[in-house]
């Protein structure tokens, strides 16, 4: 069993946390923009593989679908659009939400179509810098806290 | 060490020894596995329209990886329809005393009684995992092989030796099974002791000696337990029981560390770190380098896999044990030290192939409708799902899931390295000296958690 001990060393360990979990992000934010993107989606990858915007531009994305039917699902935002072969279909949102989205394909392309992902990054990654912290924050309550 | 026993209860004792209640979720599993086998080889080839390749690699995964390891370790050993046709012509009997059989019986050769074979065969199958995952008629082949081995297998030598030495699924349930919040073990060793017939491990009339060759009465870690209760059924002393206990206990023990397993720890991180970029990062080339078997694309793939977990990885994590012995001035040995240090990866692999299987699993679930109404592809519509579309669950909470799961697995590892830093530490070292020495396999584990970090939610 772990013995954990609500000794000082915890608090400041907590406080440490709870600081990294609600930081404000420090990166100052861009005037929002239009961002217009052409992915070409072919078996079993889109080109570009990861497109970059800031919070709250106007995104529009051109599919051109290059062998066969593909989609364009984006997670967290859960908008889809597809293409036929050789024909372009768009989308537009507003990119109002922050972080890393995988985007991946919704109409069954082959053998690997399960893995045609790509990335939509808004912004800074917060939650993967925050992780990153608590996680280095592990360790030091690893080295200075646990005792057994 | 807190424990509860629940064979304590009559009703869970009774249940427990009865062979029917396993026996039946063993034959309903075969029926499936063989369907699984028939469905992957005569139905449709497209992947995620086919029943093998949902129901194996997305449902039974999801269920093995997210609930049946972490909670129960080896039950799904426990009740896996894979050796169960070799155990039958093995003892001539599934519910009754053992009979004379069908089988040579011969020992397991004493140079594999490890789990090597296992770490190749588990190698191989990553190898070529972009093509078993996804192609319904390698599926089907490869389930095919396993039930034909484990048959061979159980003709030629004495009990579960496929399940013990060979099966590349039940070394790395092995390995993480140290978690689980179960244990089968006996109550008191020294009951044991003074039993001379050994039931648990000969059998008697009302069970199979110990399928996995295992004693049970020195049995101290999950690692070969396939929690199968046949040493329940069989000790005539009342002296075994099963508990349920604090996760992790098994990292606990100092005793019966092994350089195999060492190396089962690198090989399951290791691959989860190469899935997490293969399967499910954006890099195209990635993925056709890993689904064209054969090519110099292929090659370069699985050269660097096999340069990843067995050669990278390991000599990483060499040097943090060499910095941690010269930082304590340690006088262990270093082989000693490796391969204690490398159980802290245990907590911290299980956790990282839980995290890919969260994103893995919950975008591609919704596949399973179709496939239930039409497992072979003939234009059926057995429940009515048969058009239901394609939708990823939960794809906003996953990364916050998968942060918290890999987070929660860097804690464990810190843990349970921060304790075998202290066992191999002189008395009159204080904790200052033992956190020294647990720092660089902190560290080590650091670096690995925020590369997995990167991949899965970057």
């Amino acid at each position: 069993m772990i013995r954990v001990h609500l000794s000082p060393r915890w608090i400041v360990i907590g406080l440490l946390a709870l600081a990294i979990v609600v930081m404000p992000d420090p990166i100052a934010l861009a005037a929002p923009a239009e961002q217009h993107f052409r992915i070409e989606a072919s078996r079993f990858q889109y080109t570009p593989e990861a497109i970059h915007v800031n919070p709250g531009d106007h995104v529009t994305i051109d599919l051109i679908a290059t062998d066969v039917v593909h989609g364009l699902y984006i997670d967290g935002y859960d908008l889809n659009v597809t293409a036929d072969p050789g024909q372009t279909a768009s989308l537009s949102f507003v990119a109002d939400r922050a972080g890393s989205f995988r985007f991946r394909c919704s109409v069954t392309c082959g053998a690997l179509h399960p893995f045609m992902i790509g990335k939509l990054s808004v912004g800074s990654n917060d939650l993967l810098w925050r992780a990153i912290g608590l996680g280095a924050l592990a360790v030091v309550a690893g080295i200075w806290v646990i005792r057994k | 060490m807190t424990t509860i026993e629940l064979t304590r209860n009559s009703i869970v004792k009774a249940t427990l020894r009865s062979r029917w209640p396993q026996l039946i979720i063993r034959a309903i599993a075969l029926a499936g596995f063989v369907f699984v086998i028939f469905s992957g080889l005569i139905g449709t080839p497209v992947g995620n329209r086919n029943f093998s390749i949902v129901f194996v690699w997305i449902v039974w995964w999801a269920l093995l990886m997210l609930i049946v390891v972490p909670f129960l370790g080896r039950g799904w050993c426990a009740v896996c329809p894979i050796p169960l046709p070799g155990e039958w012509l093995q003892n001539g009997a599934l519910l009754g005393p053992r009979k004379k059989g069908f089988s040579l019986k011969r020992k397991w050769p004493r140079r594999f009684r490890n789990i090597w074979l296992q770490n190749i065969a588990f190698t191989l199958l990553a190898l070529f995992s972009a093509v078993v995952l996804t192609q319904p008629s390698v599926t089907g082949v490869v389930l095919l092989l396993f039930l034909i081995t484990a048959l061979a297998t159980s003709l030629i030598f004495e009990r579960r030796a496929f399940c013990r030495y060979l099966c590349p699924v039940g070394g790395f349930i092995g390995l993480y099974s140290q978690v689980a919040p179960v244990e089968v073990r006996v109550k008191d060793p020294a009951v044991c002791a003074v039993h001379t017939k050994k039931t648990c491990y000969t059998g008697s009339q009302e069970g199979y000696g110990c399928p996995w060759l295992v004693y049970p009465g020195t049995l101290t870690k999950n690692t070969n337990c396939g929690l199968c209760l046949e040493c329940l059924r069989t000790c005539t002393q009342d002296n075994v029981a099963l508990n349920l206990r604090t996760f992790g206990a098994d990292l606990q023990q100092s005793n019966g560390r092994k350089l195999d397993e060492a190396f089962k720890a690198f090989i399951m991180l290791g691959a989860a770190l190469i899935y997490s970029a293969v399967m499910l990062g954006p890099w195209g080339a990635l993925k056709t380098a890993a689904h064209s078997i054969g090519t110099p694309q292929w090659l370069m793939y699985a050269l660097t896999l096999l340069g990843i977990v067995y050669v990278i990885l390991p000599g990483a994590f060499l040097l943090a044990v060499v910095a941690s012995r010269a930082l304590a001035k340690s006088k262990e040995t270093l082989k000693n030290t490796f391969i204690a240090f490398a159980y802290a990866l245990v907590p911290l692999g299980l956790m990282a192939w839980i995290a890919f299987s969260l994103s893995f699993v919950f975008a591609s679930l919704s596949y399973l409708w179709p496939t239930l109404s039409d497992p072979l592809g003939q234009g059926w519509n057995l429940f009515g799902t048969a058009d239901v579309a394609w939708q990823p669950y939960l794809m906003s909470s996953v990364p916050f899931l998968q942060a918290g799961v890999l987070i929660g697995g860097l804690w464990c590892a810190c843990v349970t390295a921060r304790r075998i830093a202290r066992e191999a530490a002189a008395e009159k070292q204080q904790g200052r000296e033992v956190a020294l020495r647990a720092l660089p396999v902190m560290g080590f584990c650091f670096i690995v958690t925020a590369g997995l970090m990167g991949l899965l939610i970057g």
